[in-house]
């Protein structure tokens, strides 16, 4: 198969498993292509693809807009901050708008779960989801799997921890559908605040120790704690102090110290050094963030060129 | 299958040999490199690499494999798309003069899809083109080579196949009168 199951891009549910994999392989063409000379190929010259940022991002819009540019593709940028949304305008009509300007694809990101759902039956355009409220960002999960396998091999049996605000993570259910089909053992690990009370009929085991997850796992995928959600005035906070959290569920070098078998340590970004992770270890050789941020171009490269191919 | 062998292995081993000769007639190899077209083209380079290496056993021939399926002009407009390949450049090709190498040469899209894939690795100084089988007549751009192994008249519906032996050992081509499925 060289072509993928779903012209949209809504969810790793949209996703068979064959697809995941003409994705990552996919992927890899373009990582040599972004390491070249002259990083930019001529594919997609004849298309124009609408960035729709309901909600604020920084990374995952700059490194859509890469690999759209590295296509060759035509870009549009949208926020919502300084836009007709702030009238009333409804997002039906706001996209449909954009689409009368002859827009062939829409990438999105939104503050409401299942957005881009809503918007697939009701325009005529193809949808790639880059984060809808706390659903899913099927992207982001493409290229933690690239940038596992990257570095090492086949998933197939691997065990992977995901620790942290698995509650409010889009993240997180991404990453657990996404590894799973690659036949992955995954892992959730948190303080029970932040650990959705079903999350076990994904599949997934439950902890609340990171000691026993870190023995336990290959690779160590730590969330960022969402200080934006951790309460306000009229709020409880889901646990009682930074410093509390960072003491349970920090990942700090003694920590890493006690394990006896290698580990790989990755982080979605923006990271908050100090809590989750410190930085000594964020910044030593079992972290692949930065590697993550440069895949993550050429994964997303690989989802809109495959997309733009179906028909 | 309506077929047969255009050329036999025994002819396919000694037009090598005639191409690689033709190639130390214009180029020593010091400043020349051989890049050879994914997927096909880069067993025809490798053959010819093998070759220039007995020839001029004192120079390193350096071969590269260069995918071109990004730079093709026909994407969304072919029912499948093509799945790329793998480039591998281990060098640059700036001031270079570069054997462009690909096993049929047809319409002359794919080669226009190299040459700019190509340039994606530096400014070569020349690009020159080498095939084995240039099938003349149909072509729809104005692209020649300069190294060919056979011309052919062919009609569209026909199709050439070269047949790559893992061993090197008992190459030959084949020419169908249908397209294979």
């Amino acid at each position: 198969m060289n072509t993928l199951s779903n012209r949209h891009l809504t969810g790793i549910r949209d996703l068979k498993e064959s697809d995941i994999r003409l994705i990552l392989k996919t992927a890899e063409e373009f990582k040599e292509v972004i390491n070249r000379p002259i990083r930019k190929v001529p594919s997609l010259r004849d298309l124009t693809i609408a960035n729709l940022f309901f909600e604020n991002s920084t990374r995952t819009r700059l490194s859509f807009e890469l690999a759209e540019k590295r296509l060759s593709a035509d870009v549009v940028n949208f926020t919502a901050a300084n836009s007709s949304v702030k009238k009333g305008e409804t997002l039906v009509d706001t996209v449909n708008n954009i689409l009368a300007m002859k827009v062939d694809m829409v990438v999105m990101r939104h503050p409401h779960p299942g957005a881009p759902h809503f918007l697939k039956e009701r325009v005529q355009t193809q949808i790639v989801n880059a984060g809808d409220g706390t659903h899913e960002h099927p992207t982001q999960a493409l290229l933690d799997a690239y940038s596992m396998q990257e570095r090492l091999g086949d998933l197939a049996g691997k065990r992977v921890a995901i620790v942290g605000d698995i509650r409010h993570s889009r993240v997180a259910v991404s990453n657990i559908l996404c590894l799973q089909m690659l036949g992955a053992h995954v892992r959730v690990c948190g303080p029970k605040t932040l650990i959705p009370k079903h999350i076990a009929s994904l599949g997934v085991e439950v902890s609340h120790d990171l000691d026993a997850t870190l023995a336990w796992c290959d690779v160590a995928n730590m969330l960022r704690i969402q200080l934006e959600r951790q309460g306000g005035e009229d709020r409880v906070p889901y646990f009682p102090s930074l410093r509390e959290y960072q003491a349970r569920f920090g990942l700090t070098e003694e920590r890493l110290s006690q394990i006896d078998h290698p580990i790989t340590i990755m982080h979605p970004g923006p990271i908050n050094r100090g809590v989750e992770i410190t930085s000594a270890v964020a910044d030593s050789e079992h972290a692949i963030i930065l590697d993550q941020v440069e895949n993550g171009v050429a994964v997303r490269m690989a989802v809109i060129y495959l997309l733009a191919g179906v028909r | 299958m309506d077929s047969h062998v255009l050329i036999a292995p025994e002819l396919f081993d000694r037009i090598i040999d005639r191409l690689a000769h033709q190639l130390l007639e214009h180029h020593d190899f010091l400043e020349t490199d051989l890049v050879g077209l994914q997927p096909r083209g880069i067993f025809l380079a490798r053959r010819i690499q093998e070759r220039l290496k007995d020839l001029l056993p004192e120079v390193e021939v350096r071969c590269g494999a260069l995918d071109a399926t990004f730079h093709r002009d026909d994407f969304g407009r072919r029912q499948h798309p093509i799945t790329p390949n793998a480039t591998d450049m281990p060098f640059l090709v700036e001031d270079r003069r570069v054997i462009l190498v690909d096993d049929v040469l047809y319409t002359g899209r794919t080669i226009r899809a190299g040459i700019d894939a190509l340039m994606a690795h530096g400014r070569p100084r020349s690009v020159e083109l080498l095939v084995m089988i240039d099938r003349r007549f149909r072509r729809e751009l104005p692209i020649e080579p300069k190294y060919i192994g056979k011309s052919i008249d062919s009609i569209d519906e026909q199709h050439v196949r070269v047949h790559w032996r893992k061993d090197g050992m008992g190459d030959y081509v084949e020419l169908f009168n249908r397209k294979p499925e």
